[in-house]
């Protein structure tokens, strides 16, 4: 609680005690008036401040002006027929606990959300010449220069390690518990807490520029760019407080006028405080306050989970989403090339690994890489000599003696090998031993362990239609797609044809409200993603490309996160139009109710205050979304 | 030009209204303000200043919304 908080609530108290010991006083007539008139200054004083100022500033609908006619009114109603007091300080009094619960709520989410995001660093340490270590402002470090972060402390700038080894965790950016190693020459990215060991870090960037700075900038200014709900709540504001108080004077005038033209007896007190009911309902705060919340809420909780949503209107594009469609290299596969089967002929798989490995030992080609990778202890005693790559063929070496030729079935034709072809799908690396044919090694893109889950998480979350897109050739593509289970397959596709193909799918749409959303990598495709609906990037830390092309960023780069997000969307949206309809319902039953004299003040009070209190409560439901 | 300020108001309708009246005020081209981020980001006119527009800007939702402040 701030001082205003426990101010207003002292007041709230002192009222509510005062209010309740009133009632056993014996007083009547101006004296019974002047005692009641206590409690309700303590309560409501800046209210009847502030109506009176709204005049003044001709601000004609001002809230507390509404509040002050309608108690002022209750007031006088209670002189005239001296009667009970206690509903016109009800009114005020349950007014200011809920103006008092709304902004303790709102203050405590606004302190929750940005503790889910605390992961801004507050120092750097650099190292002085005498070997001291020094405190400084993030921000005044400049690149280049050489920074200590010890264990338990966040690193502070994005760098990379110069000395020392050590685990980072990454869970506060990307929602995933696994620590990342570091070693001399690995970059790291600011916000990742250093686990254990002493990291010396060479800054590749200023504080303002690093991954932490521009994460924060984005969860910060995403709940500027209002949604739909949004607006149409602020428009439907505008209309329903005018309209309200003017049906409301419509209600304290031409009911008893008709009636008396009639010749009956007009009851101009009835029609007077059925009229000041409709002005306590009047205010639109349930609305205006529940709809952000609930959206600030809804991003909150996704950045939590690794999701950053750059805006309330792409989450609420997002929970429209019926059709995903997916980059394949770096989103569904892993974009690493790996052995993923060996097919010896008359040696032992470990034999033809070791063989392969060898050869390819001094090449710098992806595909030696994944051979050596196959093979950690490449580094043995065997003889390696005579080196030779044949462009567009393969290596030739002598192992141990033996000529071995390892290559693609070009190679195995020009030596006189007799090849045969595989049935896996990937690049076939064939290897002869002098002359004669000793099998081959397929090498070929990994699916993502959770690739297939996440088509059908997407699925389950009402996703109609998912497509993949690749540069890659028809067999590999179907291949893939065949194995993760998405519904369409279009390969061969040149960057451009990403674009012309995402375009003929949006054209494709039944209407309006199915979106279309890209999954990339961020790396090649920002046309694409600028051009969907909404652009999903995955992995994007550290990639500025894709945090500045995607509409939403995914921290780490496993695919199941999208139906995540989408669920996420999902859960909050479902709240704002719960929201939306319960609270507009509720006003619009007791408006009816106080026309027809059903309702009193106690109603009317519920309707504002009541309504207000569980929109707010409902709003806050937004933030959990970890068992979605 | 874009400025971002603190601004402090307890009501989300109140806050509504202070982005009406810092929109209409002279100079400003554009205003958002972010109730659950406390924040007023102002987009300037060319040849404004940003120190006596926003002055103003202050003075108008005042005007609109007594219980308000902008930290300037």
């Amino acid at each position: 609680m701030n001082k205003k908080q426990k101010k207003n609530l002292i007041r709230i108290i002192v009222s509510a005690v005062l209010m309740i010991v009133l009632k056993y006083v014996p007083a009547s007539g101006i004296v019974r008036f002047l005692l009641y008139l206590i409690p309700y200054l303590v309560v409501g004083y800046d209210i009847l401040i502030g109506a009176f100022k709204g005049i003044k500033n001709r601000q004609a609908f001002d809230e507390s002006l509404l509040m002050a006619i309608a108690t002022v009114g209750a007031m006088a109603l209670a002189v005239y027929e001296d009667g009970d007091y206690t509903e016109a300080i009800a009114v005020m009094l349950f007014y200011q606990i809920g103006e008092w619960f709304q902004s303790y709520a709102v203050g405590k989410s606004r302190r929750n959300i940005s503790e889910l995001m605390d992961i801004r660093p507050d120092y750097a340490n650099i190292e002085k010449e005498d070997g001291q270590i020094e405190k400084v402002d993030p921000d005044e470090v400049a690149i280049g220069t050489t920074i200590i972060v010890q264990p338990g402390e966040k690193i502070p700038i994005d760098a990379v390690v110069t000395e020392g080894t050590s685990s980072l965790n990454t869970s506060a950016l990307t929602g995933e518990s696994l620590p990342r190693e570091a070693k001399p020459g690995d970059e790291v990215i600011s916000g990742c807490v250093n686990i254990n060991g002493l990291l010396k870090l060479r800054t590749t960037k200023e504080f303002g520029e690093s991954t932490v700075s521009k994460i924060l900038d984005l969860v910060e200014n995403a709940s500027s760019r209002k949604s739909k709900s949004e607006d149409f709540i602020t428009r439907f504001a505008r209309v329903y407080t005018p309209a309200v108080v003017f049906s409301a004077l419509a209600l304290a005038f031409i009911p008893p006028v008709v009636i008396l033209l009639m010749g009956g007896h007009p009851f101009w007190g009835t029609w007077i405080y059925r009229a000041l009911t409709f002005l306590v309902i009047s205010c639109p705060c349930a609305l205006v306050i529940s709809i952000p919340l609930s959206f600030f809420a809804g991003i909150g909780g996704a950045s939590k989970e690794g999701v950053l949503v750059k805006g309330s209107n792409y989450l609420e594009i997002l929970s429209q989403t019926k059709t995903v469609v997916f980059d394949k290299t770096g989103t569904l596969t892993k974009g690493v090339f790996q052995v993923t089967a060996v097919h010896p002929e008359k040696i032992d798989e470990n034999g033809l690994l070791h063989l392969a490995a060898h050869v390819e030992r001094y090449s710098t080609h992806p595909i030696a890489n994944s051979l050596r990778a196959a093979y950690p202890n490449e580094a043995d005693n065997c003889k390696v000599e005579n080196v030779e790559e044949i462009a567009g063929h393969g290596i030739r070496a002598d192992v141990n003696g033996e000529v071995v030729c390892v290559g693609n079935s070009k190679m195995m034709d020009s030596i006189g090998a007799k090849w045969h072809p595989c049935d896996h799908v990937g690049t076939i690396i064939h290897v002869a031993i002098d002359g004669i044919y000793a099998g081959h090694i397929v090498i070929s893109d990994v699916i993502k362990p959770s690739s297939k889950e996440a088509v059908l998480q997407l699925k389950k979350a009402g996703v109609y239609k998912t497509v993949m897109l690749t540069g890659d050739a028809k067999t590999v593509a179907e291949n893939v797609a065949g194995e993760i289970g998405v519904d369409e397959v279009y390969s061969e596709l040149l960057p451009a044809d990403k674009v012309t193909k995402v375009e003929e799918l949006l054209a494709q749409k039944n209407n309006e409200k199915e979106r279309l959303a890209f999954v990339g990598d961020g790396i090649n495709d920002a046309p694409v993603l600028s051009r969907a609906d909404i652009g999903i990037a995955m992995g994007a830390i550290g990639s500025d490309a894709a945090i500045e092309a995607a509409d939403v960023v995914l921290m780490d780069d496993d695919p199941l996160k999208i139906a995540k997000a989408i669920k996420i969307s999902r859960k909050c949206l479902s709240i704002v139009h719960a929201n939306i309809w319960f609270a507009i319902g509720v006003k619009l039953v007791c408006l009816l109710l106080g026309a027809l004299g059903l309702a009193n003040m106690w109603l009317a009070i519920f309707a504002d205050v009541g309504v207000m209190i569980i929109a707010v409560l409902n709003a806050i439901r937004a933030l959990f979304v970890k068992n979605l | 030009m874009k400025k971002s300020y603190k601004i402090d108001v307890d009501c989300a309708n109140c806050a509504n209204k202070m982005e009406d009246a810092a929109k209409k005020t002279a100079g400003v081209k554009d205003a958002v303000v972010n109730f659950m981020a406390l924040k007023m980001n102002v987009e300037f006119e060319d040849g404004n200043d940003p120190k006596t527009v926003m002055e103003e800007v202050r003075k108008n939702c005042k005007k609109v919304e007594d219980d308000c402040e902008i930290f300037l």
